[in-house]
């Protein structure tokens, strides 16, 4: 058995790839100011028809998660992250984070509240949020006379 | 109090395999310690079964978990968190029967069970009396 050694450059490393995670590369754009303290983290993105909004949220299911759109332009996303609850033992090292957690972002248009879906796979949620349609981009026909 | 399970060092920086310009992240584990075994708890949204590669080799517990590319060609309009492969190394002191290491993934989290060898199992020693 080895006693728990303080290992200040490995923590550092450690925190500098946390800040990475939290500050991110995504070449030129930037992440929001308000981004930096809530979780989860949230990536966003659109096409022509559709919103498109990712979250990170390992060992949650679908049913712990409650996702609402209200407004037709506030996305809110409730859910509890349950702890391990091993017997007989000790914890050694305890990183990752539990309880009940709640974010509400506004969204860059409005959506179809009614034909929102969501898909969870290996804990990564994915939401799609039609765009409506006086919102949608539109082809002006140009007319020659 | 002791542990059994250390972060492995490489002067100071953790040994990432190169690949191109990605950015690899550390994902954050849990370990518990039993009598019979330790178990290890790690978020790694986003990675495969097929994609995770566990490997214990002498004293070291290497994991690497590639991510594939969800989005290509995509602009995101906020940008909050990064996506790439996680990787995490730790030194085991214990002595564990590498037969019997089991894991499982499941909704991104990565439940590994490294058994305690037989041999260095607490024993209860019997004391007899005449």
């Amino acid at each position: 058995m080895l006693a728990t050694r303080w290992e200040p450059i490995a923590q550092m490393n450690r925190l500098r790839q946390e800040m990475d995670r939290l500050f991110d590369r995504w070449g030129d754009s930037r992440p929001l100011p308000y981004a930096r303290s809530t979780f989860p983290p949230m990536n966003l993105w659109e096409n022509d028809e559709q919103l498109f909004v990712e979250a990170e949220l390992p060992g949650f299911a679908l049913e712990d998660l409650e996702i609402t759109v209200t407004g037709g332009n506030q996305l809110n996303i409730n859910g509890e992250r349950k702890a391990p609850e091993p017997e007989g033992g000790i914890w050694h090292r305890r990183e990752r984070g539990f309880g009940r957690f709640s974010r509400s972002v506004e969204l860059p248009g409005y959506v179809d509240s009614d034909c929102v879906s969501a898909e969870f796979k290996n804990g990564v949620l994915t939401i799609t949020l039609p765009k409506r349609e006086e919102v949608k981009p539109r082809r002006i026909e140009v007319k020659v006379s | 109090m002791s542990t059994t399970l250390t972060e492995t060092k490489n002067n100071g920086m953790q040994q990432i395999p190169a690949s191109g310009e990605a950015t690899v992240y550390c994902p954050r584990f849990d370990i518990w310690e039993t009598e019979d075994e330790m178990i290890l708890y790690g978020d790694m949204p986003g990675v495969l079964p097929e994609n995770l590669d566990i490997q214990y080799e002498g004293d070291q517990l290497t994991i690497h978990g590639k991510v594939c590319p969800r989005h290509d060609d995509i602009k995101f309009s906020y940008g909050e968190y990064g996506i790439g492969d996680y990787h995490r190394s730790f030194t085991v002191t214990e002595v564990v029967d590498a037969d019997k290491i089991s894991a499982e993934l499941k909704h991104g989290v990565l439940t590994l069970h490294l058994p305690k060898s037989e041999k260095v199992r607490p024993r209860r020693i019997e004391v007899k009396s005449d």
